[in-house]
């Protein structure tokens, strides 16, 4: 990315009585409501024309990095590529003038993408059936969490109040189990990222509703003893929650229901590729075993003995996390995606994140301090540098990652370590583009130690460079009208 | 001179009379960086020794705060609404809350100065 | 050769990369997985598709889907989309990235959810605005979260009767988590009844009391005294609004709201089965602090050049954990672009027109359909924008009604009841299928 900023708001860009609108001319006449009930001023929106609009967004685009423009090795984030097929079969399915609460039978197609997916999912997760319904992996966290919290008030057993997160968890975790109404028990990772059994044992008790757990956890190992996790838990009576933020390694390897866990969720704009946009919409569908579909939220859908498909409201069901069935587009494209990629292929994708994971973590591990041995799963973390004699910090290569056309790890994540620097490169990366990765985090270690204070001023080459983040939250400015 | 006593959790309260003055220990404006927002209770709140009473946040941190006594806010210090960085540039005098001390036997539970420098040394 | 388009791995490359892990094989990288959790048999999903099949099979699904023309609205509506919006959303350097933390490559994110903000501000007449919730739903809990949490200590919140089953369904559900009590202000003749509200605000415990406008049955409802009501009891006051509407409609901020919330699909989102839309949740300045999500501001970069970050993070469950305002991570992120580019195009006079249409349209078929004689207006002394409820007259049912359109690809509206229907019309609605609405239950 060069520098070209370019700043402007559309809001400087408006000139007075230009429009970018074109509506029929039928449906004239003044609104006849009372004054009392209508605005006293037109709300201060932009007079744009049609052009300004598309340079002014086109540009603003350049400004912008993303998964096309380069390699994201985000840990914790699997920023895979988005296959373009995908957006394309959103405009093929013919749901974008589909009503919600069109009858039945004049959307079966729509319906059996849903119900569709439903079953792929629970293929691949190893549970009885899913909800599509969630909008993001924090709303199916919290979902899970109340299917579990269903489940144990429908046998009477309400004093389960606690849920148990490990200490590496994604910060969505404790704060979904929180708005979920549960109390939240931290237990202990061991030197090697993995839970602490006794201390797990210590915390198990009639109060315990469930265990979250991501396996891989968020160091990138896998949890070995999860058996033996699931039995501990299983016996004291509480259920397994899977946070499916890293299920990709996963895939073709082990099936979370196979591994004990009782419910799950998927970020579909993880680990089946569809595209982040910038913060959404993505998709949490949550998965349950045996015994416990009941619980799923409404609305569900149902398959008939016609084998029709119909929208229905259970009675146990744990009610309403959403007012339609989700973010829907976002189903096309996951299920294009496990489509183009077929059986063979979806069981591919967990080997080759892995293998990509383990070939960067193996050619930087001499100059980056590798603080849990591997072999990794998806994604491994460096605790910063090895030579800290520069002062050099994660925060400073992550910025000077920049300069090279590269986005920076995730920084500062798992908690365990001081300089987490949290790399997964996905398995749509191929070795070239790793090489050239290695290669810069090798030139910047070798800066770090000749030249620190370069890479401590990183970045130079972006359009802007070191703003003044405590000057934002000190004195927030958070619209246009702030900056008159 | 004032008395000063500490939480582990790094609060201090500095006694005047009937009264405490409560607030962030040297060490803990460091650790949290620069100041953006305090988060205070309201004057007439009661508070607990022990127990939770607002927070103060830096740009990307935040640390709940725990009130080394019981007793109630009497005053809030209004400097810090518009200049919360005052906590980092001077925190012994930077108080947050100005409480009404219920009960004096509760500070014999607390760090006084040597004892808390020694108790941040062995943590760092 | 390498297996797939999306999997670029040579037999050659795999070689070379397990090499240099110390790896003979897979397995060996998966030692830590124990045998008895691996997969004993290939998934039962079907096998590749080519690109051809993959079109082929969306375009058989594609069959089953039935456009309609739609006069239904609750909460989602059938708006005209510039085709503008669909070729700048498909600009990848703006979809494929991820949430904008680097802000030295993400100017372009965060510029637009700024505007966004700005824009969002406007309509709803408050001082902030979030980078936006999941949907209308989630997001009017969140503000009801958002009452509770400002109140410390009062855990209880009204919501009215005529705010639609959908949004309160989803407000109970996340009251239940949190021992929010939220009980219901009954309607008086199709609005919020003022009597009951003030009883129910006696007891001085109420932190947060939910209304809509337009109400689930298109009722635009005088506020009056609402607000005063509220904050005599240190309750705060919600509006929950279709955010098109407040392009002519009187804002929370005029009704002196203090927090606003609502759907933005209307703001020209395709209809999509029900989603994305985009969840907004905006408030007065003194809550900036409890409001739930992300937020952009502006600062200064090293150079003195405008530039933009999220801020004030430390509310967000990244940093906050269990102690965050709201759990939200991802949000509808590039609906927050749509619902920019949309205001762009169309700025207050555009939306002005679209409600114009909406509501000339609107008036028109109830005027029609009530000279039938066979529907009445429920609430015919109510003033309404583009949406309104009939009363079937007996023996003609709620179900026949709708049947009758259904049979000539009209979704006439939303079964309120046996005999309740909620008809909305947007300048989707051509004059014609009015017309043809009107002659088919006239034919009835």
């Amino acid at each position: 990315m060069n520098k070209n900023l370019y700043s402007p708001l559309i809001f400087e860009l408006s000139h007075k009585g230009r429009t970018g609108y074109a509506l029929p001319e039928y449906g004239k006449g003044e609104i006849g409501l009372p004054a009392s009930l209508m605005r006293a001023e037109e709300p201060k929106l932009p007079e744009v024309d049609e052009p300004t609009v598309v340079r002014h967004y086109t540009n603003s685009s350049n400004n912008n990095f993303g998964v096309d423009t380069g390699f994201y090795p985000l840990g914790s984030c699997t920023m895979k590529y988005n296959p373009k097929v995908n957006e394309a079969m959103v405009s093929r399915a013919g749901v974008s003038a589909l009503h919600p609460a069109q009858p039945a039978a004049t959307v079966q197609g729509a319906l059996r993408i849903y119900r569709t997916l439903e079953k792929y999912l629970a293929e691949i997760g190893g549970m009885a059936e899913f909800t599509l319904n969630p909008f993001a992996g924090a709303h199916g966290e919290y979902t899970g969490l109340r299917i579990i919290r269903a489940y144990h008030m429908s046998r009477a057993d309400e004093a389960r109040r606690k849920v148990i997160v490990p200490d590496s968890a994604h910060g969505t975790n404790p704060a979904s189990a929180a708005m979920a109404g549960f109390e939240i028990v931290e237990v202990k990772s061991l030197p090697d990222g993995t839970v602490d059994m006794d201390d797990l044992q210590s915390k198990l008790d009639e109060t315990v509703a469930a265990m979250m757990m991501t396996n891989p956890n968020t160091a990138g190992m896998f949890e070995h003893n999860i058996p033996q996790i699931a039995e501990a838990v299983h016996a004291a009576g509480a259920l397994m929650y899977y946070d499916g933020a890293n299920l990709n390694p996963m895939l073709g390897i082990a099936r979370p229901g196979d591994m004990g866990f009782d419910v799950m969720h998927i970020n579909l704009h993880k680990t089946f590729s569809t595209p982040h946009g910038g913060g959404g919409p993505g998709a949490g569908p949550v998965g349950v075993r045996k015994g416990l579909e009941k619980f799923l939220p409404n609305p569900h859908v149902i398959e008939k003995a016609d084998g029709t498909l119909d929208v229905e409201f259970g009675e146990d069901a744990l009610g309403r996390v959403s007012a339609w069935l989700g973010n829907f587009t976002v189903y096309i494209k996951a299920l294009a995606y496990i489509l183009s990629l077929g059986a063979d292929g979806i069981a591919k994708v967990g080997p080759l994140s892995t293998l990509n994971a383990n070939y960067i973590m193996n050619s930087l591990k001499d100059l980056y301090l590798l603080p849990i041995p591997g072999p990794c799963k998806h994604e491994f973390v460096f605790d910063g540098l090895i030579d800290k004699s520069t002062g050099v910090t994660t925060l400073n290569i992550a910025k000077a990652l920049l300069d090279y056309g590269f986005h920076a790890p995730t920084i500062y994540f798992p908690l365990l370590f001081h300089e987490s620097l949290m790399i997964e490169p996905t398995e749509t990366e191929n070795l070239e583009t790793l090489d050239k990765f290695v290669k810069v985090m090798r030139d910047i270690a070798e800066t770090a130690v000749s030249e620190p204070e370069k890479i401590k001023n990183a970045p130079y080459t972006t359009p802007i460079s070191h703003p003044d983040e405590d000057e934002a939250a000190l004195n927030p400015i958070v619209k246009y009208a702030d900056l008159q | 001179m004032d008395k000063i006593y500490y939480l582990p959790t790094h609060e201090y309260v500095k006694v005047d009379g009937e009264y405490g003055y409560v607030g962030i220990s040297e060490y803990a404006a460091k650790q949290l960086g620069a100041v953006t927002y305090v988060d205070m209770p309201e004057e007439g709140e009661e508070l607990t020794a022990g127990e939770e009473f607002g927070a103060v946040e830096s740009r990307k941190a935040a640390s709940d705060l725990y009130s080394p006594v019981s007793g109630e806010v009497v005053e809030i210090n209004e400097e810090l609404v518009d200049n919360p960085k005052l906590i980092n540039n001077d925190p012994l005098n930077a108080w947050i809350v100005k409480v009404k001390i219920n009960d004096f036997a509760e500070l014999d539970g607390l760090m006084d100065t040597a004892a808390y420098t020694a108790f941040c040394e062995k943590e760092h | 050769m390498a297996t797939h388009r999306y999997l670029p791995h040579t037999d050659d490359d795999i070689r070379v990369m397990l090499d240099r892990c110390g790896a003979k094989d897979f397995d060996d990288l998966y030692s830590d997985v124990p045998q008895s959790l691996r997969l004993k048999k290939p998934y039962a999903l079907p096998e590749a598709m080519s690109e051809p099949e993959l079109d082929r099979f969306f375009a058989g699904i594609a069959v089953e889907n039935h456009e309609m023309a739609c006069f239904a609205g609750g909460g989602f509506y059938h708006h005209y989309t510039p085709a503008v919006i669909p070729a700048l959303l498909s600009r990848s350097e703006f979809y494929t990235a991820y949430t904008p933390y680097q802000p030295e490559i993400s100017q372009g994110t965060l510029q637009y959810i700024f505007e966004y903000q700005s824009m969002m501000c406007e309509l709803t007449g408050m001082d902030v605005s979030n980078a936006s919730m999941y949907d209308g739903a989630t997001a009017t809990a969140e503000a009801m979260i958002m009452a509770v949490n400002a109140a410390k200590k009062k855990r209880r919140v009204l919501i009215s009767a005529t705010v639609a089953p959908a949004v309160a369904q989803v407000c109970s559900t996340y009251a239940s988590s949190l021992g929010i009590i939220l009980e219901v202000i009954p309607e008086d003749g199709g609005v919020t009844s003022e009597t009951e509200l003030k009883e129910m605000l006696g007891a001085g415990d109420v932190a947060g009391v939910i209304v809509a406008s337009p109400n689930y049955y298109g009722i635009v409802e005088d506020y009056t005294g609402f607000a005063d009501m509220c904050h005599e009891r240190k309750a705060l006051f919600i509006m929950n609004c279709h955010a098109s509407a407040l392009g002519v409609l009187r804002s929370p901020g005029e009704w002196d709201a203090d927090i606003a919330c609502g759907e933005a699909q209307s703001l020209g989102m395709p209809l999509n089965y029900g989603g994305p839309g985009l969840g907004y949740l905006c408030c007065r300045k003194a809550l900036m602090r409890k409001l739930p999500g992300r937020i952009v501001g502006a600062t200064k970069d090293a150079a003195g050049q405008r530039s933009f970050v999220l801020t004030l993070q430390a509310r967000e469950q990244h940093i906050r954990r269990q102690k965050a305002t709201s759990n939200i991570c991802s949000n509808q992120g590039i609906m927050t672009l749509h619902a920019s580019i949309y205001l762009s195009l169309m700025g207050a006079k555009g939306l002005r027109r679209v409600n114009e249409i909406g509501y000339n349209g609107a008036h028109s078929l109830a005027k029609s359909l009530v000279e039938t004689g066979k529907v009445k207006l429920a609430n015919p002394d109510k003033p309404f924008l583009n949406e309104f409820r009939i009363e079937t007259v007996a023996p003609l049912s709620a179900d026949t009604f709708l049947d009758a359109l259904a049979a000539h690809g009209i979704l006439g509206g939303i079964t309120l009841s046996d005999n309740e229907i909620i008809i909305a019309v947007t300048e989707m609605c051509t004059p014609a299928e009015i017309d043809r609405y009107v002659s088919i239950i006239k034919g009835m």
